[in-house]
């Protein structure tokens, strides 16, 4: 029996930019609430909450963009150049925020004010970025025939792909919210409530408007949740219908666990949302990895390549896990101002 | 010269890897050296160690996140502006760069965290572990990465099939080409290098305002013998990567000593100025017959002159050969300045008691990041018009994207990276003008009133004992 290596690939793939998702998201929603933030004080315990694991989380993107190179090259060479403009909008909003993280400690007050300013912008920016991504990416890459990006420099900004993008920060401030909710206390917990209600009032929207729009932008993907040419067919939709079902029981664990003051589970019921939102998503368009003419098989990198990787993420894989874990577990419980923490 | 797509796109590359190199050849050294610090603490318990590390520490967190940033840049970049050399090189290297992130990315990412924040959350044991593996993330990293450089400068293990892709033959060829010795050894070196003179300065600096200060003057005799020992090693390294150059890259050694004609007892050229529409030299200075036996060992070797390469595969002269020359002569600098310490403490009652030896000591201290940055222009641009040697040329390689995009993205990391520059160098001298401060007694005692939260290790010192010996 040999392995079905290129399917393999795109799991590992899969996984790592939900890992990025996930694990960024709330530490960009840090970043996208920090505007709101009651004072200086809570800011600095945000900021401190997520400064110990904020470069292991941004770690996954590299996986995601490094994992996409070396795997499925073809994609990669197509997708980049697509998505040109806004990839170094993130790349350049994560290196303001980035440096932030170190900065801000170090600046006076001039300095301090800017790169507090810096750390917003940036995580806000980023995230918007990455939602043009998601969105023009959903919509469609038009490649030539040799497979090489053959489209206009701005068919990433769209109605639909600003729909994504304001989403995308809706949802990445709901987890933040309820990250923070998880680990503050008192008047900044108070608050990461408030704002986990309305991010969260918000993601449902959003993803309800995304997810209806998202079948109209692309005849394929319509077909693939039961909706062709005017018919319906509810067989698709039910065999897809668990998706659905894992994002509306997110959302009841958010409100519950949101009226019921518990301090994590309206973190678990965000991961859930993300979860669902992710997999409705990647139905539309699997097995493609360049939408809608390239697909994983078509992109991958030969099979002694594939194989030689896998051997590492195999032994390699579980033991990130397993230390990234251990680095979540070294940091737990609560952070705040007077804890004596670093 | 047209300002396209391809143009803009090596200035892009060129300028976001040249800010990215700065921070890694320091963090590869510092972080080592931090190890190195951490150890003589819990072994010696001697406070000046822990002083000293608490001090580099802050230092250390600026620059790697500086590097961080700036390093996620380069893994989208290669296909944003260099779609067609992903495409092509990434089946047989593509695999360099994914062990890369899976066994030194995520290593350093997550143990930073521990290293920066985890003082008083695990114990000295398992700090020191984190800051071990720190260390040994960095040095990974570089393995992987000058191994796919490798690959690109001289290309082995590998088959172009029917379809004219390119399919790795053998891994162990591809990662282990045979260049790869030396040229890993010449960039660990030229960190190790890069972070001791910038130790050694910024100890320098403290010891000209005050000769008393102990952790100073232990981390100048530290760094004195990083220039004794690794300043001479490194030419020596530098020697045999060259001779390997002239072996597998003629046209890049001929690059970097402008010979342009082909024959015997080759002159060495101290300057010059090469002219390639003229195919000469200008306003040489040089020494008869000893370019062959630098280049070769041999005066009588017979070296290749760039005429006897096709005009469109000579790589740019002028630039490598200046290039190389500002690399040498730093390194020849750098091995007197330790010569001359190695010399004061010997024979001088210690190199603090020299005001001149102190002094040449913060003039070299930025020295190291120049060197770096003209050993890559050297081996870059002495690489070219290849971007992989004999497989793709550099002009082939580049994306489908507009000149419009391109000017603008790279005017956007032209001001983006000026700003975190400047406020980072400033921010790391001014840590460096405070200097290492030792942990007075009564400051044992945990603190009541926190210091500014989200301080890196900001409460470190305050640490009460039982808890650093739990």
């Amino acid at each position: 029996m040999s392995l079905d290596l290129p399917l393999i690939w795109a799991a590992v793939i899969a996984v790592a930019v939900l890992m990025y998702v996930l694990l960024d998201g709330f530490d960009l929603g840090v970043g996208i609430l920090f505007p709101f933030a009651g004072s200086p004080q809570d800011r600095d315990v945000m900021m401190d909450s997520v400064a110990p694991v904020w470069d292991g989380n941004e770690t996954w993107l590299v996986l995601g963009g490094g994992g996409l190179f070396a795997a499925f090259p073809y994609a990669y060479s197509a997708l980049m150049p697509a998505l040109y403009i806004p990839i170094l909008l993130m790349l350049m909003a994560l290196i303001l925020r980035g440096v932030a993280f170190e900065f801000r400690l170090r600046g006076r007050r001039r300095g301090k004010r800017f790169w507090t300013a810096a750390f917003a912008v940036g995580s806000i920016t980023a995230t918007v970025a990455q939602g043009f991504v998601l969105g023009g990416f959903i919509q469609g890459i038009t490649l030539d025939a040799e497979g090489r990006f053959a489209g206009g420099r701005f068919d990433w900004l769209t109605p639909y792909t600003v729909l994504v993008a304001v989403g995308l920060v809706a949802g990445y401030a709901l987890l933040g919210a309820a990250w923070l909710i998880w680990k503050t206390e008192n008047e900044l917990h108070g608050r990461a409530r408030l704002w986990a209600w309305a991010s969260g009032g918000m993601t449902a929207a959003m993803l309800a408007a995304v997810s209806l729009a998202t079948l109209f932008v692309h005849p394929r993907v319509a077909s693939r949740w039961g909706f062709q040419d005017g018919a319906f067919d509810p067989e698709r939709l039910l065999a897809l219908f668990p998706i659905p079902v894992v994002g509306l029981a997110g959302l009841a664990l958010l409100v519950v666990g949101l009226l019921r003051r518990s301090h994590g589970w309206p973190f678990l019921g965000a991961f859930l949302v993300f979860l669902s939102g992710y997999l409705g998503l990647a139905v539309g368009f699997f097995p493609n990895i360049v939408p809608y003419d390239m697909t994983f098989r078509d992109a991958a990198s030969p099979d002694n390549a594939l194989g030689f990787m896998l051997v590492g993420v195999l032994i390699l894989l579980p033991a990130i896990l397993g230390y990234t874990a251990w680095v979540y577990w070294v940091f737990r419980g609560k952070v705040s101002a007077d804890a004596g923490y670093h | 010269m047209e300002f396209d797509a391809l143009l803009l796109s090596r200035l892009q590359f060129a300028f976001t890897i040249a800010f990215h190199i700065i921070f890694p050849s320091f963090t590869i050294g510092l972080a080592s050296y931090l190890a190195v610090l951490e150890g003589l603490w819990l072994t010696t318990r001697n406070e000046a160690f822990k002083t000293l590390y608490l001090f580099w520490i802050k230092i250390f967190a600026l620059s790697f996140g500086m590097g961080v940033v700036s390093g996620v840049v380069m893994s989208y970049q290669l296909g944003t502006n260099w779609s067609v050399f992903s495409a092509a090189a990434s089946p047989v290297i593509g695999p360099l760069l994914a062990f890369e992130v899976l066994t030194a990315f995520f290593l350093e990412a997550s143990f930073l965290g521990v290293m920066l924040f985890g003082w008083k959350k695990v114990g000295p044991g398992l700090h020191f572990a984190a800051t071990s593996l720190v260390a040994i993330g960095t040095i990974i990293s570089a393995f992987w990465i000058i191994s796919a450089n490798s690959w690109m400068q001289f290309p082995q293990g590998f088959e172009r099939l029917a379809d004219g892709t390119l399919r790795a033959t053998d891994y162990w060829q591809v990662v282990f080409t045979d260049t790869f010795p030396e040229r890993l050894a010449h960039m660990l070196l030229a960190a190790f290098l890069t972070t001791a003179l910038v130790v050694g300065g910024a100890s320098a600096w403290r010891l000209l305002k005050n000769r008393e200060d102990q952790e100073s003057c232990i981390a100048l005799k530290m760094a004195i013998g990083m220039f004794a020992i690794v300043a001479p090693l490194q030419l020596l390294v530098g020697d045999l990567s060259g001779k390997e150059v002239l072996e597998v890259q003629p046209a890049k050694l001929a690059a970097i000593e402008a010979f342009w004609e082909t024959r015997t007892e080759q002159p060495f050229h101290i300057a010059a100025w090469p002219d390639r529409a003229a195919e000469k030299n200008h306003w040489e200075i040089s020494i008869p017959k000893i370019g062959s036996w630098i280049t070769a060992g041999r005066s009588d070797a017979e070296i290749k002159g760039l005429k006897s390469f096709a005009p469109e595969d000579r790589p740019p002269v002028a630039i490598v050969f200046w290039a190389f020359r500002v690399m040498v002569g730093l390194g020849i600098a750098m091995i007197l300045l330790g010569l001359w310490g190695a010399w004061l403490i010997w024979r001088g009652g210690g190199p603090e008691k020299h005001p001149l030896f102190l002094k040449a000591a913060v003039v070299m201290s930025p020295t190291g990041f120049v060197a770096v940055i003209a050993g890559w222009i050297v081996a870059e641009v002495g690489r070219q018009p290849w971007v992989v040697t004999g497989v793709l040329r550099t002009r082939d390689a580049v994306s489908p994207v507009g000149a419009g995009e391109v000017s603008g993205s790279l005017l956007a990391f032209m001001v983006v990276y000026a700003i975190v520059f400047t406020v980072g160098a400033l921010y790391i001298l001014r840590l460096i003008a405070e200097g290492p401060k030792p942990v007075p007694a009564e400051d044992t005692e945990p603190p009541l009133k926190p210091r500014p939260p989200g301080y890196a290790l900001g409460a470190a010192p305050d640490a009460p004992e039982e808890e650093v010996r739990r």
